[in-house]
């Protein structure tokens, strides 16, 4: 590590106390690196075993990389904590601002811990941490006015980032998210639940600094390579012009679209929700995170008409990806785009998880529609696929929860189902409501097995889909094997919080070359060791508080609806997953 | 002719602020903390973006309010900064309109553009660009 990188510095600020420590970790970080790595350490020895997500005792941890600030596309902050939605390992990633400004004010990682006696949000500079009340912002209805009135109280514009959570978050809905800089999030898990139960609302990181190098010249020239392949190589295309969205049409063609609630793998309204039609008829504008010079975020300009008054209008600057118009759009039948952007806005403003929240959505409607329930459950809501107007007005009753049912709602698919019936149905793994990939075992591996999961944990549905083009057929050991193998080289990439869409851009090779300017001397052969040994820390800390690959639930609903590589075996599943044990 | 870095599209600014690494990277280290040039949003990023730089004026604000010549006026504008004459009172930062005077903390004395350009081999959309200096600017 080049001395005088203060990426070694650990905040840990104490909510119950209203007080806050800097020590320097070295050991932490030679051993950790950054990000995950340094996240599941800290909270190995943070969280202690069986603890209750939701108690003051569940540690906040937000980790960046020594990358950050030095190299293109280490954007993303790390969040670890214990999930109120899962009751295991949470670990979320966001980017936006989050991770310069973090490194930018001098930390290598913040931690938060206990809980504050009432609302606050937090103000974090460079050995400095206000207190700031928050009791004028809880309650607000829309987790962006809360954005709005941070960004003009506080300073530092241009230099910060602003974590915020909505009314969801405050109600500890347990697939509540925290929304970084407007557009990005730590979506899943819960994590904005966790900052509900601290009586957190929000944290301001502002920072500006130069970060040392031991070999500038080395540096640049790692650098400009870098940079290089992510603007003028196709590496990087897909996501720079359409942005994640690409992948509706081709997911369609292929028949691994989840939709109506996974009834069907196809969606007639594809076309409508794609990429491309986003982008010719509504994009209005398109934002990178800092230091990407990629720019992955699509904003839609979604024109809305005064309900009463004419000549009124509202244009909402609405971001959207693949995977809110899978769970919002395909999953729910809804091929209008202006309606599922509204219902996008709807799930913003209450600072929801759009994932779970559309699965969730999905299986009350397929409840509603057999009878598992009705208009009494749902607060007079009639839920049909396609009619986004009633899936507005259940969003903010699960959030609002007048009844039981909201209520049990707000605890996830599986924990509603389980209570009303349909479980078969409930399209959850671990307890997480499923990503928009039906596309074969693989995907469904990386969901059952995968240490959050995620579809990004080791990307099943990517080698489905390769699978699905070469006719190459694999054991389950085989899919088993080649998993774990990619999930063990993403805890690098996400020790080091470079973006995953750069993954091809950061090989083995390359991350070697781009650390060594740093004073971090790892071959190819260490990093790999290195990330399975994180991976092993994750399993460790799962097992630990209770999670066993040979009791996960399979909802039946993926055996049923055929996939690109046929219908998924369970005996095929369960064979793979003994390979995760 | 002299130059200056232009901003010649905003619009199609981004805020990825590879601008501001790339200023800073000139002296071999990385982080924000030696930019001369600034990406801050308009407000909230939803709005867009503003790109703070020096416009080189022909008679700049900066220079005349430095009390000991730190800042002296370059041919066909903008300035040139000679730190050793520089007190640190911060004249300069207050002068400019745009806010293109920084401020390095560690060195407490400001940090002008050099109008080298390097910021805009790095714009990946073509929001700045290096050109000569208008005889009419200002």
């Amino acid at each position: 590590m080049t001395a005088g990188d203060p990426i070694c510095r650990v905040l840990t600020v104490d909510l119950s106390h209203r007080r806050f420590r800097i020590d320097d970790q070295p050991e932490l970080f030679s051993a950790g690196l950054g990000g995950t790595g340094v996240g599941i350490r800290l909270l190995e020895d943070l969280c202690p075993p069986g603890a209750d997500p939701l108690g003051p005792e569940n540690p906040i941890i937000l980790a960046v990389g020594p990358l950050v600030g030095l190299y293109p596309l280490a954007s993303k902050t790390v969040a670890m904590f214990k999930s109120p939605h899962t009751g295991n390992l949470g670990e979320s990633h966001a980017g936006g601002r989050s991770a310069i400004s973090i490194r930018m004010a001098g930390y290598g990682a913040i931690v938060i811990r206990g809980v504050s006696s009432q609302p606050v949000y937090l103000v974090i500079e460079d050995g400095r941490v206000r207190f700031r009340d928050a009791s004028a912002l809880w309650g607000l209805s829309s987790a962006s006015t809360v954005g709005r009135v941070i960004r003009e109280r506080e300073s530092g514009s241009g230099y910060r980032s602003i974590m915020r959570i909505g009314p969801a978050g405050e109600k500890k809905i347990s697939y509540a998210g925290v929304i970084v800089d407007t557009y990005r999030h730590f979506g899943r898990l819960g994590l904005g639940a966790v900052f509900g139960s601290k009586n957190l609302k929000g944290i301001v990181i502002i920072g500006n600094r130069t970060l040392p190098t031991v070999n500038p010249k080395k540096y640049r020239k790692v650098y400009d390579e870098i940079f290089h392949a992510a603007t003028r190589s196709p590496l990087m295309k897909k996501y720079h012009e359409l942005g994640t969205p690409m992948n509706v049409l081709p997911l369609n063609e292929l028949g691994a679209l989840p939709t109506r609630n996974l009834q069907q793998s196809r969606f007639a309204g594809a076309e409508e929700i794609s990429g491309e039609r986003l982008a010719e008829t509504i994009l209005g504008r398109r934002l990178a995170c800092a230091h990407c010079p990629v720019a992955c975020i699509h904003l839609a300009a979604l024109r809305i008409p005064h309900p009463k008054e004419p000549y009124f209008y509202k244009t909402a600057m609405v971001g959207y990806d693949y995977e809110p118009i899978y769970a919002l759009g395909s999953l729910l039948g809804i091929s209008s785009p202006t309606g599922l952007l509204q219902l996008l806005e709807e799930v913003e403003s209450q600072g929801l998880d759009a994932m779970s929240t559309g699965v969730i959505l999905a299986w009350a409607t397929e409840a509603f529609e057999n009878g598992f329930i009705s208009t009494a459950e749902t607060d007079g809501v009639a839920l049909a696929f396609g009619d986004y107007d009633g899936y507005i007005a259940a969003v903010r009753r699960i959030v609002t929860q007048p009844n039981e049912f909201y209520r049990a709602v707000g605890n996830g698919a599986e924990h509603a189902a389980t209570i009303y019936g349909g479980l078969d149905f409930a399209l959850t793994f671990g307890k997480n409501e499923m990503p928009g990939y039906h596309t074969g075992p693989g995907a469904a591996l990386t969901f059952l097995a995968g240490a959050r999961h995620s579809h990004l944990d080791s990307a099943g549905y990517s080698f489905d889909q390769k699978a699905a083009a070469s006719g190459e057929v694999l054991s389950p050991d085989a899919i088993a094997e080649r998993l774990l193998e990619e999930e063990s080289w993403r805890q690098v990439l996400s020790s080091l919080v470079v973006c995953f869409f750069s993954r091809r851009i950061y090989t083995p090779e390359v991350v070697a070359e781009a650390l060594s300017p740093l004073g971090i001397e790892m071959d190819a052969g260490a990093l790999e060791k290195f990330g399975r040994a994180v991976l092993a820390k994750k399993h460790a800390f799962k097992a630990r508080e209770g999670f066993d690959v040979e009791q996960v639930r399979i909802p039946h609903r993926i055996l049923e609806t055929p996939t690109p590589l046929g219908q998924i075996e369970e005996s095929f599943i369960r064979k793979a997953l003994m390979k995760f044990r | 002719m002299v130059k200056r870095v232009s901003v010649i599209d905003v619009e199609r600014c981004v805020g990825c602020q590879a601008c501001m690494f790339a200023c800073t990277r000139r002296f071999g280290v990385g982080g924000t903390g030696g930019a001369r040039i600034a990406v801050r949003s308009v407000g909230g990023i939803k709005r867009g973006f503003v790109v703070i730089v020096c416009r080189a004026c022909p008679d700049p604000p900066c220079a005349r309010v430095c009390p000991t010549d730190a800042l002296t006026v370059r041919d066909g504008g903008g300035v040139v900064f000679h730190p050793d004459k520089c007190l640190g009172c911060g004249n300069c930062v207050d002068a400019c309109p745009y806010g293109a005077v920084f401020w390095d903390d560690a060195a407490g004395k400001p940090q002008v553009c050099v109008y080298c350009g390097v910021c805009t081999q790095y714009c990946p959309y073509e929001v700045i660009t290096l050109e000569e200096v208008p005889n009419d600017s200002g």
